[in-house]
């Protein structure tokens, strides 16, 4: 059999998109639609789960197999199908507050367990659907319907959760840039287990703008920290470097170093610690932050793992008999002319 | 050879044959009660007597040693006839510690056994227990059989060969008691050595000590003849068939292996471990050569959610739970019923409301089960009615879901669960096969695909599993346009849907057997009864016909839809009689569904019935 060829078209649904114009969703869902398509995969082999949000709607634009479901459980459902079927490939759709308030415990424990799913956050800093209020990765002090002072939440930053979590795929892109977020798609889409995608998403109806400082174009040659593997982590056009100090990673001046102490990425180390330092570089985007691949390390995948037991077991004990099984506590036999005549 | 001590003479004691005997091992919840209780049980059994069990545990793992809260009970029935519950009173009673005699005493029949463990009755643990005086001295004992015993010391001698040492030493006692026991009622003691053996394997010493100790308690009622009379029960005449003794929790996860089978699809069991729940995931772990998958998840919102999926996938899917977990999977309910995908929801209940009694039964989830989701989501319901039962209607469970497209909730209680009693081992080559089949084709015009197109008979949407070629499509929480299963925000659609699924749940009974009625169809009283309250209700109406009143009985397994004939049986009858242990709730929905003047017995104490108390209110109905 010869793997389909597919356009872009193939992917897309009969279904009217109902984003707000101008929202970053439009951008991601065709990055998605088109990484998709180059592959040449059936399409029937893909499984879209979400929970709910504006991200959520995302399954019914797919013209995959789908599920919209409840809010924050998506990994939790997704979890469920990627057990069952190891041979199909599951995307999570998520945003900040599904994944990181309601969701939060499914997102850390998907990710632990190294389930084979991809979870792609949105993360717009804002709850959009809900019309505005502030979210788990709001920054502090931000003036919402909900919070008319200010937000006194302090905020969690995505990458770092997931590195917590010891999140086997960590990456972070932007939803305007689509080469790059392609090839983290293509990245997370290799990587066998868990991925995790933070995707800086623009609500340009209630936080335009809150990723200006690395996409605006004067800013984000200063601010945007592209993570290269194998290369020294240097960004404003080279100007910049990250080096290793009392366990944290500096902004230092290029000049004013030995080249040598410059980091060299490798997100393959087997330690997160590195790769979290990295994410400490900044609390949101906000001046310089990092974009990239922060961890991508091997670990047995938690169906692989389930699927070996179910395997061992059968050789070990041969598939199951019914029979045996409800024999198996002992048992006795009344025969038909039994009567203890008392 | 060592093992034979059962054929020698059990001594000159002259014996007694009963037809029935009731016995309940108490001590402290280190003292291996539940152990004893289970090893008299399945030597009971082996022997052939009919039976039923009542373990009684403290909801702390390790109460504070000696005192009245740490009391762990196991109670059973041993019979030569049919019997249908563990009994009311106790006609013997183990107390290994003054706390245990506390807390049981009251409960012994008047003039009935007592074997006690003397060598706990120090000052301190009377004082633990709150007794002023030592109650083996003062009295208080007078007038029953009162076998003085000083365990821990027999135990120790008995075990003083075997290699185990220290804290160990003490471990064995519950073996001690047991093997006194087994002299008092004749029981066979192969199976009760033979399962030490084995269970111990691994650690011979102990396996050893406890059987050195059993034996030890045997020898020490035919040496000493350490009661003046020994009671022997024969065995019962069951319905002819192969037997096998098994409480509720086990029947149910083997129901599901079984239904796995019988649907052609393998087991997912997403679940969160919660007591009475947690045995059907320890048992279902245990069978992967079955191709079972069991899936510990962080929270029972992620048990369920991951069964959805899986059921989405393609496997037979399950969660399982007691009430405030099936609390917390009630919005992924509502959504497995939006989504019409199959689901088996078990909730196996204790008592309420919170953390409650977590270690006693109660049925007090019922209006839970039926009305306990937002929205309109009505959903089949069934109750098991004893450990028995629960592989027969698991399977039903699982036939439903599948055939309907649906979630099921499967009720059980904490007495069903961990009680137990024989079961007559089916045929199971000859269950019917439950017809699943996955969708193939395109069902629409130009070869789409209709996720939410029908089946004319049953209602139910076509099930079509990811990696299918054609049949990619979404579903969701939203409403779904009719037959496209598209997001609809149309007024009349909403309608029509939420009546479709409405119809469809209300359908199912055409698969629900008409109820039949037990005993006198003549009577002028039915007792109608759900759930764990069978063996009761049953037993109780046979108490009234013996003293020569007639009674009808009749028992719901089917709660949503209930069986199409319930009416008519409702209306045959001038008094009707729901006991439940709850306050009433399926006299609530009988009342409000059929209009008729039904009156309740109601208890909400951490128990099952006493036979007796069905049987003064079913007498006092009567006058």
């Amino acid at each position: 059999m010869t793997a389909p060829t597919y356009t872009r078209a193939d992917f897309q649904t009969d279904q009217e998109v109902r984003w707000c114009p101008g929202c970053g969703d439009y951008t991601i869902l065709a990055s998605v639609q088109q990484f998709l398509a180059g592959l040449g995969r059936p399409r029937e082999e893909f499984v879209f789960v979400s929970g709910i949000g504006c991200a959520a709607r995302f399954p019914y634009y797919m013209n995959t197999y789908g599920m919209h479901s409840i809010h924050g459980r998506a990994p939790a459902i997704a979890s469920g199908i990627a057990a069952t079927r190891p041979e199909l490939s599951v995307w999570v759709i998520t945003g900040d507050g599904d994944a990181l308030s309601i969701g939060g415990n499914h997102l850390i424990h998907a990710l632990r367990r190294n389930v084979n799913l991809k979870v792609l956050l949105f993360n717009n800093q804002i709850y959009g659907l809900t019309k505005g209020q502030y979210s788990p990765t709001s920054e502090p002090g931000k003036t919402t319907k909900s919070s008319p002072y200010g937000s006194i939440d302090y905020p969690f930053n995505p990458v770092s959760l997931a590195l917590g979590a010891e999140a086997t795929f960590v990456a972070r892109t932007l939803d305007m840039d689509r080469g790059h977020t392609q090839e983290l798609l293509k990245a997370a889409y290799e990587h066998e287990g868990s991925a995790f995608i933070e995707i800086y998403q623009n609500c340009n109806v209630f936080n335009d703008k809150a990723f200006i400082q690395l996409t605006g174009k004067e800013e984000r040659v200063h601010n945007r920290i592209d993570l290269e593997i194998g290369k020294p982590v240097v960004f404003d056009e080279g100007a910049k470097a990250i080096v290793l100090r009392d366990g944290s990673a500096t902004i230092v001046d290029s000049s004013s170093v030995d080249p040598g102490a410059i980091l060299v990425h490798d997100p393959t180390r087997p330690d997160p610690a590195v790769a979290f330092a990295l994410s400490r570089l900044s609390h949101g985007p906000y001046g310089p932050t990092p974009l990239g691949i922060f961890r991508n390390v091997h670990r047995p995948t938690y169906e692989s793992q389930m699927n070996a037991q179910i395997e061992a077991a059968r050789e070990k004990l041969g598939d199951g008999d019914l029979s045996k099984l409800i024999s198996s506590q002992g048992t006795w036999t009344v025969k038909e002319a039994s009567s203890n005549g008392g | 050879m060592a093992d034979q001590i059962a054929t020698a003479d059990p001594s000159t004691t002259p014996s007694e044959t009963l037809d029935r005997v009731v016995i309940r091992f108490a001590g402290d919840s280190g003292d291996g009660m539940q152990v004893a209780g289970s090893r008299f049980t399945d030597a009971s059994a082996l022997f052939g007597n009919d039976l039923a069990t009542l373990p009684s545990f403290p909801a702390e793992i390790r109460a504070p040693a000696g005192t009245l809260p740490g009391v762990s009970s196991f109670q059973v029935q041993i019979a030569d006839f049919d019997i249908l519950t563990a009994g009311d009173q106790p006609d013997c009673l183990v107390a290994m510690n003054p706390a245990a005699l506390r807390k049981n005493f009251k409960d012994l029949r008047q003039g009935g056994t007592l074997v006690v463990n003397t060598d706990t009755f120090d000052e301190r643990n009377l004082a633990k227990a709150g007794y002023d005086k030592d109650p083996l001295d003062d009295g208080t004992l007078d007038g029953y059989r009162v076998i003085k015993v000083p365990m821990d010391e027999l135990t120790k001698e008995a075990v003083k060969d075997t290699g185990v040492s220290g804290r160990s030493v003490l471990r064995s006692k519950n073996f001690f008691a047991l093997g006194l026991l087994a002299w008092l009622f004749h029981r066979p003691t192969e199976p009760t050595i033979e399962w030490a053996q084995k269970k111990f394997s691994r650690t011979p010493e102990v396996a050893a000590a406890n059987v050195a100790a059993f034996k030890a308690g045997y020898t020490f009622g035919v040496a000493t003849e350490a009661a003046k009379i020994t009671f022997e029960v024969k065995p019962a005449a069951l319905r002819p068939g192969t037997y096998t003794n098994v409480n509720g929790n086990t029947a149910l996860a083997w129901g599901l292996i079984a239904a796995s089978r019988l649907a052609g699809i393998p087991l997912f069991y997403g679940t969160y471990p919660i007591t009475p729940a947690s045995d059907i995931l320890h048992e279902l772990a245990r069978h992967k050569n079955f191709g079972v998958r069991t899936f510990q998840a962080e929270d029972e919102i992620a048990g369920v959610g991951a069964a959805i999926g899986a059921a989405f996938a393609g496997s037979l899917a399950v969660t399982g739970s007691s009430g405030p977990g099936i609390a917390l999977k009630s919005e992924g309910i509502s959504l497995a019923f939006m989504m019409e995908l199959p689901l088996i929801v078990i909730n196996v209940q204790r008592g309420g409301p919170s953390t409650g009694l977590p270690t006693k039964p109660e049925q007090s989830d019922l209006l839970f089960s039926l009305y306990g989701r937002h929205g309109e989501s009505p959903i089949p319901v069934l109750a098991i009615a004893s450990p028995s039962d629960a592989f027969e209607l698991t399977i039903e469970a699982a036939r439903i879901a599948i055939k309907y497209m649906t979630p099921v909730l499967l009720l059980s209680d904490n007495q069903v669960a961990n009680g137990s009693e024989p079961w007559m081992l089916p045929d199971v080559d000859a269950i019917a096969p439950i017809e699943t089949e996955f969708a193939q084709h395109p069902n629409g015009p130009n070869s789409t695909f209709l996720p939410y197109m029908r089946d004319i008979e049953t209602f139910a949407r076509p099930w079509a599993v990811p990696g299918t070629p054609g049949l990619e499509h979404r579903i969701g929480g939203l409403e779904k346009e009719a037959i496209t299963g598209n997001v609809s925000y149309d007024p009349a659609n909403h309608q029509l849907m939420t009546d479709t699924r409405a119809w469809k749940v209300a359908n199912i009974v055409d698969d629900v057997p008409d109820l039949e009625i037990n005993g006198d169809e003549d009577a002028d009283i039915l007792v109608l009864g759900w759930g764990s309250t069978f063996g009761s209700i049953r037993a109780a109406a046979r108490r009234v016909r013996l003293a020569g009143d007639k009674v009808a009985t009749t028992h719901l397994r089917y709660l949503n839809p209930m069986p199409r004939n319930l009416g008519d049986i409702l209306n045959r009858y001038d008094k009707i009689l729901i006991p439940e242990l709850n306050t009433g709730q399926l006299r609530k929905v009988i009342r409000a569904e059929y209009l008729v003047d039904a009156k309740g017995l109601n208890k909400i104490a951490g128990e099952p019935f006493k036979i007796s108390e069905i049987t003064d209110r079913i007498l006092e109905m009567i006058k």
